[in-house]
């Protein structure tokens, strides 16, 4: 592959390059213009924009739109601002994202490594998981919750993403798993160790790239769910992107806008900041599968 | 009843039976050596015997022990890959006492036994390195450390030096060997390669096409092949294998054969029960090596028989030179000192030791025995 791309870097000329570079500078300032527009607009009070001026600098800083955001806006009908949503998002999030991601690795590992008579179906079927709609499952699965009792609680939205990701973790685990040496977890069963054992002591030491690549795509859907949240959620536990929205759907009096960009940042940071975080090793996880797979 | 016992066993994928009644027997501190082209059924086997393949039909049995069903980590084994099977993730060291970990052997004892092994393999510098630090003959030599410190009854090593380079590949040949001396454990080798056959092993047994074609010492394998799949497969260059017909001259069989131009050569058989075959015809088997010229010829022989025909390629190759011909509507290779007098294009005398020649049966490929 980097022969490839030196290759490519010596055939095309100075020009040329300067031409794409010049494109994509123009790209990536067009994306970055909304961003832009939310964080000044976030730092200002709420005059400097009903006066006009979306795109300029802040003439008054503020944090104040972000401190109201944060602790006393109205969401509904109580003034509590996003806190309360956050964490309710956060004790969604991360027992979802762990379990799933570890159902998916646990199916990788015996879809590749453990096979059985029906095995390819199997898969094929959680496969099919992937690419089933929202919004299908939204009655069944209302139904399904009221069943057992798990209806708007932060576990039924829990057991829902989990469900739903589960398709998505196997297929990446069980593409990773795929290449893994077999050899390794026959050497292992002479050893004597166990199916767990292998799993805990050979496996997943070695699944490092991969289970970032999970935890970023389940984290990232899950954080941003809003329709799963929205339908299934009881008062006390709306994930922030329900909340968000009604931040901003909130009739009351005037539309604060600086709250509401404040609000929104608030709402994507936690993705944003895992992708800084692990964004290499995501790009590198995923090329590790798909190379090799 | 062996050591090791494998009793009628035949391995079967679903209506695909690519193993048939496979039945070998060897002693306590033999060295079995499994050999055959790719995809004869040699790993499977190996695999059976360690309890990572089922068994379809028919008994393994260790120490009159019977195998079938017990979980490979309960039949003392121990098994050295081809492609190591290192656990990347852990050092050398834990590599190696891994195994007696999850046997719930106490640390202390772990570290003495790693010790023992690490020294015997010369290794203890390495004990703390990853295996992606490793070179390709210091892998090898910690799976076989991983393989020793269990002190299993039987070693299975599936192609071990296969992924060597060839020097490398004679050292560690020359190592295994001297191991298998020092310590006299039982040994199960697969390999495809004939030479590493051939200096490791007490036994081999020659697969081909899922069924063992012929058990028996390197001798017996060597000398007296089975068939002519055996009598090919083994020896480098290959047993030369050419159409004859037996002739009777004072009750004596001779082997007639074509020369280049068509003219027959009359070989004369050690072997008296060919004259039963007068008439008929057979194929005949002569070793590279006992097509000499006429200084060269084993003085031991009682049967050196002169024959003058053209040569067609000389290939010098260092110590030996290389001589084709044509015989019997063949491509006839001798193997010659380097220093015989040998040209292409010329006739040349020939001494074959016809105490050493095979024959065939052309229907059956079976050997005739004598
Ligand atoms: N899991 C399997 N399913 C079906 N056929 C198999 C399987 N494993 C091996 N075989 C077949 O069994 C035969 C023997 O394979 P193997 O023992 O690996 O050969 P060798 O080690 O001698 O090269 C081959 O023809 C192979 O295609
Ligand atoms: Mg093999």
């Amino acid at each position: 592959m980097s022969l490839a791309t030196q290759d490519s870097a010596i055939r095309t000329g100075r020009v040329t390059r300067t031409l794409i570079y010049l494109v994509l500078l123009l790209f990536a300032l067009f994306y970055m213009l909304p961003l832009y527009v939310m964080v000044v607009n976030s730092v200002k009070p709420l005059d400097e924009i009903t006066g006009g001026g979306m795109m300029n600098l802040p003439q008054v800083f503020t944090l104040e739109p972000w401190a109201k955001a944060w602790s006393s806006a109205q969401i509904g009908v109580d003034p509590t601002g996003l806190k309360p949503y956050f964490w309710n998002s956060i004790k969604m999030v991360v027992p979802a994202v762990i379990v799933s991601t570890v159902l998916g690795a646990l199916n990788g590992y015996v879809l590749t490594k453990w096979r059985f008579r029906g095995d390819t179906i199997l898969f094929g079927l959680m496969l099919f998981a992937c690419f089933i709609p929202f919004q299908i499952v939204l009655i069944p699965m209302a139904r399904m919750l009221g069943l057992m009792g798990m209806a708007g609680t932060t576990w039924g939205l829990v057991l829902v993403h989990v469900v739903y990701g589960i398709g998505f973790t196997t297929l990446y685990f069980r593409n990773y798993y795929a290449v893994f040496p077999t050899e390794l977890i026959r050497a292992a069963q002479i050893d004597g160790a166990g199916f767990f054992q292998i799993f805990w002591r050979i496996l997943l030491p070695s699944s490092g790239p991969i289970a970032v690549v999970s935890i970023i795509w389940q984290f990232t859907n899950i954080w941003n769910d809003f329709l799963f949240g929205a339908s299934f959620a009881g008062a006390d536990s709306q994930p922030m992107t329900v909340a968000l929205n009604n931040l901003v759907q909130s009739s009351t009096g005037v539309k604060e806008y600086n709250v509401h960009f404040a609000g929104a940042i608030l709402a994507a940071l936690p993705t944003l900041l895992v992708y800084i975080v692990a964004g290499r090793y995501f790009v590198r996880g995923l090329m590790a599968g798909s190379v090799k797979g | 009843m062996g050591f090791l016992d494998i009793d009628n066993t035949t391995k079967s994928y679903g209506a695909v039976e690519v193993l048939h009644q496979v039945h070998i027997s060897i002693e306590e501190g033999e060295f079995l050596v499994l050999v055959g082209p790719s995809g004869c059924g040699k790993s499977t086997l190996l695999n059976m015997i360690a309890g990572l393949e089922e068994i379809s039909s028919g008994e393994i049995r260790i120490k009159d022990q019977v195998m079938n069903g017990v979980h490979p980590s309960k039949r003392n084994i121990a098994m050295v890959f081809q492609s190591y099977a290192l656990y990347p993730n852990m050092t050398v060291g834990q590599n190696i006492t891994f195994g007696l970990e999850m046997h719930g052997i106490p640390k202390p004892e772990r570290e003495k036994a790693m010790k023992e092994v690490a020294e015997l393999l010369q290794i203890e510098q390495l004990l703390d390195r990853k295996p992606g630090a490793l070179s390709g003959g210091q892998r090898q030599r910690v799976a076989m450390g991983r393989a020793l410190v269990r002190d299993p009854d039987v070693f299975l090593f599936d192609e071990p030096l296969s992924n060597l380079d060839a020097k490398l590949r004679v050292d560690m040949r020359t190592e295994i060997k001297k191991l298998h001396q020092k310590l006299g454990t039982t040994i199960v080798y697969v390999t495809h390669d004939q030479i590493e056959a051939m200096t490791l092993s007490t036994r081999i047994a020659v697969m081909y096409g899922g069924y063992v074609q012929q058990l028996g010492t390197p001798q017996e394998i060597y000398d007296s092949p089975a068939n002519i799949f055996v009598a090919t497969f083994m020896g480098s260059p290959a047993m030369n294998v050419m159409p004859a017909k037996v002739a009777l001259k004072d009750g004596r069989p001779f082997a007639v054969v074509e020369l280049h131009d068509g003219t027959p050569a009359e070989l004369p058989f050690s072997q008296d029960n060919l004259a039963a075959w007068d008439g008929r015809g057979i194929m005949l088997g002569i070793r590279p090596e006992t097509i000499t010229d006429e200084d060269a010829a084993d003085r031991k022989s009682s049967n050196i028989a002169p024959m003058t025909n053209r040569i067609t390629v000389t290939e010098p190759a260092g110590s030996d030179t290389f001589v084709t011909m044509t015989l019997g509507g063949k491509d006839v290779i001798a193997r010659m000192r380097s220093d015989a007098d040998v040209r292409p294009g010329a006739d040349f005398k020939f001494s074959v030791n016809m105490e050493k020649a095979v024959a065939f049966d052309p229907e059956t490929e079976m050997r005739i025995a004598p």
